[in-house]
């Protein structure tokens, strides 16, 4: 895992002594709220419906125990026992008092972690694949480029105030864990003719409430040059992207407006310009920053077999454990997704539990998805049965990794000021009504997901089936999507027709899997079918 | 270090970071400056493109670039592209500037500012001085830590 040398504390610490000014300045009427919002913005503070929100970066989803362990002890001293992990790797704090906020800040720095750029029109947490570093089919381990773009993008002048908030994702391999299309720039990195590394960018990717698929903008970007084409990609967004109106201002609507052939002819003479002015770090940076992503030393005498006699272990293994680049190892998911539970929520003690399992069993690294669960990315074969068991007397054993129970949800009317209706009761019914858990087998990969409004924090337009919160005259409302995709199948889901209540939305999607289940071809997975059949079948299932 | 002024006439900046004479015109919008051959000041608008006056460096003492509201980032990279191309006057930024929005634009080249709302001065200081390193190489010349970590001195 990458650790701060004296530089990028210095950084952080600066930062928390900087917000502590601005807080208190807030506090003694020095500043209005009107200005002191962006401020708060840029280190993750919001204001919602009960209290103030703080999100905590994550880098590129990967966390060390004792990060872990410090956001327990964060939501035991400053928040009500709990935090909630996000769809974009990171944790939110629900119940943040404004006087604590420069004090957590405090605490973060203390195990390298801050809250820097977690909100704003600026750009935010880099995100990454979840199996990064452990996975064998990945080109290289993408983090130290994504560690790389932090450093790049944290304090950065020129891109404070852009149109609207940018966000980066970096992956390295053709299975696409983290709806790397969906993002403002998606970077997956790949190796050319000549064995070099380097990074495939696409660009102006998005969800909210016009969802496109970022189109591919150049093919190779290479290592040397990384800096200097994001630069001129976020350059040319900064002085062209919209911002007469704030939900046509994302980068998508740029690129969609002036179409992706100009937005990349426009971006091509930025960077013929800014590449002379030898902004790129040397090459020894980004090799200095691999050092520290080198694998960890893997057991070489372990055994690659797994004892699965106990039933019950077998189920969580068959779903939950996938395939390691080492044989004696393997990647485990902690699915934050119980029955009738909150997605993505974790209490106080499961997160000190999940500390202490990374560094019993997995070398003290964890990993934030973003499907709101926890990896734990290099187990030994051997220690699964014993790492199983103690999850499972702490209610962190569900089986249910990418089948219907594995829900994404946003935290909606509960908490978000924005809402339209409620996500969190919604996601907790359909868990109960699919909670068989041979149903769930039966019914396969199913992602489904939730937002409580048009903002798609719960990415719905990337659900095999997504459910949209509206408004329909004061009453909470559903809207029912099918098809889409944030993986390597990337697509866009569509809606399936008028609304339905709280209640009336659960029996539907029981309808469609019923109706999945009679038409599956074999090895069908329930967008296959969809796909394959269309929405008419559906339609007819679900109105006729 | 910075010369503070009592706000005086519409566009005459607050706060300095130079030493040489300020520029005795008044800035006119790109189009004026365009046709008026002997003009020295301009003003930017936020939705210009810096670049028109790329051609016109060499008579240009004075460029303005104006924040009709401080979340307008425009105006960042218009000062960027200016001191990239060799602009070496006075950048001024005008309109709504806010103390915690100075340092960034000191990075990216302003060396002075005329907010619409006077700013403390001692705030200012105080803002400025809370970071000991950057990142990313600007035109500020300010050494990046990438560099620092290898050795260098130049970004
Ligand atoms: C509760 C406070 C929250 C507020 C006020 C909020 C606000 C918003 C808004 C306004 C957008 C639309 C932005 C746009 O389209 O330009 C958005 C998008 C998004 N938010 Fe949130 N959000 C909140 C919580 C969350 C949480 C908890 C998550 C993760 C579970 C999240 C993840 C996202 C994602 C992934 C998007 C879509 C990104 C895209 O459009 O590309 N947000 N949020
Ligand atoms: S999707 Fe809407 S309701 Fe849900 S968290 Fe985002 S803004 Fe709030």
């Amino acid at each position: 895992m990458y650790q701060y040398d004296k530089y990028d504390q210095s950084l952080v610490d600066s930062r928390v002594a900087e917000f502590r000014d601005q807080c208190e300045r807030r506090i003694a009427g020095e500043m209005t709220e009107d200005q002191f919002k962006p401020l708060r913005l840029q280190n993750g503070l919001y204001l919602q419906l009960h209290a103030y929100m703080l999100r905590v970066a994550i880098p590129y989803g990967t966390l060390s125990g004792d990060q872990m362990r410090m956001l327990a002890t964060i939501a035991r001293k400053y928040d009500r026992d709990y935090g909630h992990f996000t769809t974009r790797q990171n944790i939110q704090y629900n119940w943040i008092k404004l006087e604590d906020a420069a004090d957590i800040l405090q605490d973060l720095s203390t195990v390298e972690m801050h809250a820097i750029q977690t909100s704003g029109n600026c750009i935010r947490n880099i995100s990454s694949d979840q199996y990064a570093g452990a996975s064998a089919e990945e080109a290289a381990d993408p983090r130290p480029w994504a560690e790389l773009l932090r450093q790049w993008s944290s304090f950065h002048p020129e891109f404070a105030h852009l149109p609207r908030k940018f966000k980066i994702c970096v992956i390295a391999s053709d299975t696409d864990r983290a709806a790397m299309r969906l993002h403002d720039i998606g970077i997956q990195l790949v190796e050319n003719d000549a064995g070099e590394l380097g990074a495939r960018f696409y660009v102006g990717g998005g969800m909210g409430r016009t969802p496109m698929i970022a189109p591919l903008i150049r093919e190779f970007v290479s290592a040397d040059d990384l800096i200097s084409y994001c630069e001129a990609c976020l350059r040319v967004y900064n002085r062209y992207g919209r911002r007469d109106n704030k939900y046509k201002a994302r980068i998508k609507i740029l690129v969609h407006e002036i179409g992706a052939e100009e937005y990349k002819r426009q971006v091509e003479e930025e960077f013929a310009h800014i590449k002379t002015l030898n902004l790129d770090p040397p090459r020894a940076e980004l090799e200095r920053i691999s050092e520290f992503f080198a694998p960890p030393a893997f057991d070489a005498e372990a055994p690659t077999e797994v004892d699965l006699s106990d039933p019950d272990f077998r189920i969580w293994h068959d779903q939950n454990v996938a395939e390691h680049k080492n044989p004696a190892y393997a990647i485990a998911t902690i699915s934050l997704k119980p029955v009738g539970g909150i997605p993505g929520d974790a209490t106080a003690d499961q997160m000190d539990l999940m500390a202490d399992l990374a560094k019993q069993y997995s070398f003290d690294e964890c990993r934030v998805t973003h499907s709101q669960n926890i990896v734990l990315p290099h187990v030994r074969k051997a220690d699964l049965y014993a790492l199983w068991q103690k999850l499972d007397e702490a209610g962190l054993a569900p089986a249910n990794l990418d089948l219907i129970g594995d829900m994404i949800a946003c935290p909606g009317l509960d908490y978000c000021s924005l809402a339209n209706a409620r996500s969190i009761p919604l996601a907790q019914k359909i868990s109960q009504r699919f909670a068989d858990q041979q149903r769930q087998k039966e019914l396969g990969e199913l992602k489904l997901k939730i937002s409580g409004c048009i903002n798609a924090c719960g990415h719905h337009h990337a659900g095999h089936i997504g459910i949209l919160g509206v408004d329909r005259k004061g009453v909470e409302n559903y809207q029912l999507l099918f098809g889409g995709s944030g993986a390597e199948d990337v697509s866009l889901a569509k809606i399936t027709g008028p609304g339905f209540t709280e209640d009336g939305v659960v029996d539907a999607i029981e309808k469609a899997t019923d109706l999945y289940l009679a038409q599956r071809e074999e090895g069908e997975r329930f967008v296959d079918t969809y796909r394959r059949i269309g929405m008419e079948p559906f339609k007819e299932a679900l109105y006729g | 270090m910075a010369e503070s002024f009592a706000t005086g006439g519409v566009g005459d900046a607050q706060l300095r970071y130079r030493d040489d004479e300020p520029c005795a015109q008044p800035a006119v919008t790109v189009e004026a400056f365009k046709g008026q051959t002997n003009a020295t000041a301009v003003r930017l608008e936020s939705g210009e493109d810096a670049r028109e006056l790329l051609a016109m460096l060499d008579r240009l003492t004075l460029v303005v670039v104006h924040f009709p509201a401080f979340t307008d980032g425009r105006g960042y990279s218009a000062a960027r592209i200016l001191r990239e191309a060799g602009y070496a006057g006075e950048l001024r930024a005008a309109g709504d500037v806010l103390v915690d929005q100075i340092r960034y634009m000191r990075r990216c080249g302003f060396d002075s500012f005329a907010p619409d709302a006077p700013l403390d001065a001692a705030a200012v200081e105080r803002a400025l001085g809370f970071y000991d390193h950057v990142y990313q190489p600007t035109v500020d010349g300010q050494t990046p830590v990438w560099t620092l970590r290898h050795g260098g001195d130049h970004g």
